[in-house]
């Protein structure tokens, strides 16, 4: 069987996969990362959403095989190892962004790529474009746009540009 | 899913005897279109050939082209300072592709080998009059759009690159995209540039993308909305489905039409 070697979470993994195998399926099934969650299974809910090499990517519509040599980063690699939050965690906490909560890895995950490509900052409408690619099935989108927006000067380390409002 | 065997080369040409030594064997670019497909068992191949390690991913301008590389994916594509400064419109369509989760692992290839009757790059290339550049010979778009899902690709041809001709005068493309696959249900490409005025409609023709000649005609006259305010396009070579009948689609057409000619002047 063939190979796949990869950092998830910044520890490199060396795995036997098959050709078919999923990237969210390595994760959850052989490295046991279950924070990744699938829902739809057709890339349209965004359940699923890492990281590769930066980029929020839904890992049910990538084999394991094309994340060789790839880091990859799942809901579990962004806290702290003592336990502190990702700022974008802790907004997700602080303004209730979850309800069901199932949506919220892969939500998380794309507010995070998205805040990190925005160092110009991100209004409203463009929060909600940017995560059109993830669903809540609980529609809780309103407190999810305002954590995001809330995430926005925690990670930037400065308030959010005026024109950006 | 069907297991295959995959395979990752590192030359065009190894890819290229990778898929001659097999027929079921198929190349993979970013995989958003095939992955799906072959979840559904809609397709069985023995191998994948991921192009991803060919380099094909580069974006340059020269005097008179905008050559984008055939794994370019669209988040690329539409964040170029490049793209943005030579065809404003080709960054805005590709960042309107799926969602950003799409758009980092879609290409530009991979969507023109597909010919998805309603994916919005076939629009862009047609209407534009750009280049399809394949390990053998150079395709123009007119000629490469063969029908739905359809192009002039023969078995283990892959695309290197696409070239657009520059200067584009104007251009824009407006999408009337599908509420939940964001697909276009009309997307029309109306473009000034070297090769003339053209209007490209996609997600509409039971062929796949189409020149609105008609439309073309009247804008090189005048190039202003009112100028095809009165041009319908028959819906007897129009799709017609559960988003819309193919009259609602030829409404669209004119619509979405007037829209990107005034977004484009």
């Amino acid at each position: 069987m063939p190979q796949v070697t990869l950092t998830v979470n910044g520890k490199r993994h060396t795995v036997e996969v098959e050709g078919r195998t999923l990237l969210v399926e390595l994760l959850r099934e052989k490295l046991g990362l279950t924070g990744t969650h699938v829902g739809c299974d057709t890339s349209q809910c965004g359940a699923c959403v890492v990281h590769v090499n930066g980029d929020s990517v839904k890992s049910c519509t990538m084999l394991a095989l094309q994340a060789d040599g790839a880091s990859v980063t799942t809901i579990e690699g962004l806290a702290k190892p003592d336990g502190t939050l990702h700022p974008m965690q802790e907004m997700f906490r602080e303004h209730h962004a979850l309800q069901c909560g199932f949506c919220t890895p892969g939500m998380v995950m794309s507010a995070i790529d998205l805040v990190n490509k925005h160092p110009e900052g991100l209004t409203e409408a463009q929060i909600r474009e940017g995560l059109e690619g993830n669903l809540c099935r609980c529609t809780g989108y309103h407190n999810i746009v305002k954590a995001v927006a809330a995430a926005w000067p925690l990670m930037h380390g400065k308030t959010m540009p005026a024109a950006a409002e | 899913m069907y297991d295959f065997a995959y395979h990752k080369p590192a030359s065009i040409a190894d890819a290229v005897a990778l898929l001659a030594g097999d027929p079921e064997a198929r190349p993979l670019a970013g995989g958003q279109t095939l992955i799906p497909v072959l979840k559904q068992r809609l397709n069985k191949p023995s191998k994948l050939i991921d192009l991803s390690g060919l380099g094909l991913n580069r974006i340059s301008v020269s005097g008179n082209a905008l050559s984008i590389g055939a794994m370019t994916p669209h988040a690329t594509v539409a964040n170029s300072a490049d793209v943005q400064r030579a065809i404003p419109a080709l960054a805005k369509l590709a960042g309107g592709i799926g969602d950003n989760q799409v758009r980092n692992r879609g290409t530009i290839g991979g969507s023109l080998a597909n010919n998805d009757p309603a994916a919005c790059y076939p629009a862009a290339v047609l209407g534009l009059g750009a280049t399809v550049v394949t390990n053998k010979r150079r395709i123009a778009a007119d000629d490469f759009f063969q029908g739905m899902f359809t192009t002039a690709l023969e078995p283990g041809e892959i695309i290197t690159e696409v070239v657009f001709p520059l200067p584009v005068e104007k251009a824009a493309y407006m999408k009337f995209a599908q509420p939940a696959s964001r697909f276009a249900l009309v997307g029309v490409f109306v473009a000034k540039g070297p090769a003339g005025v053209r209007v490209a409609v996609t997600g509409a023709g039971q062929n796949g993308v189409f020149r609105q000649r008609e439309m073309e005609a009247a804008l090189t006259a005048r190039f202003a909305p009112d100028a095809i305010a009165n041009i319908k396009t028959p819906p007897d070579q129009l799709n017609s489905d559960i988003h819309g009948s193919a009259e609602y689609r030829s409404h669209l057409i004119t619509v979405m039409a007037k829209r990107a000619v005034a977004a484009a002047a």
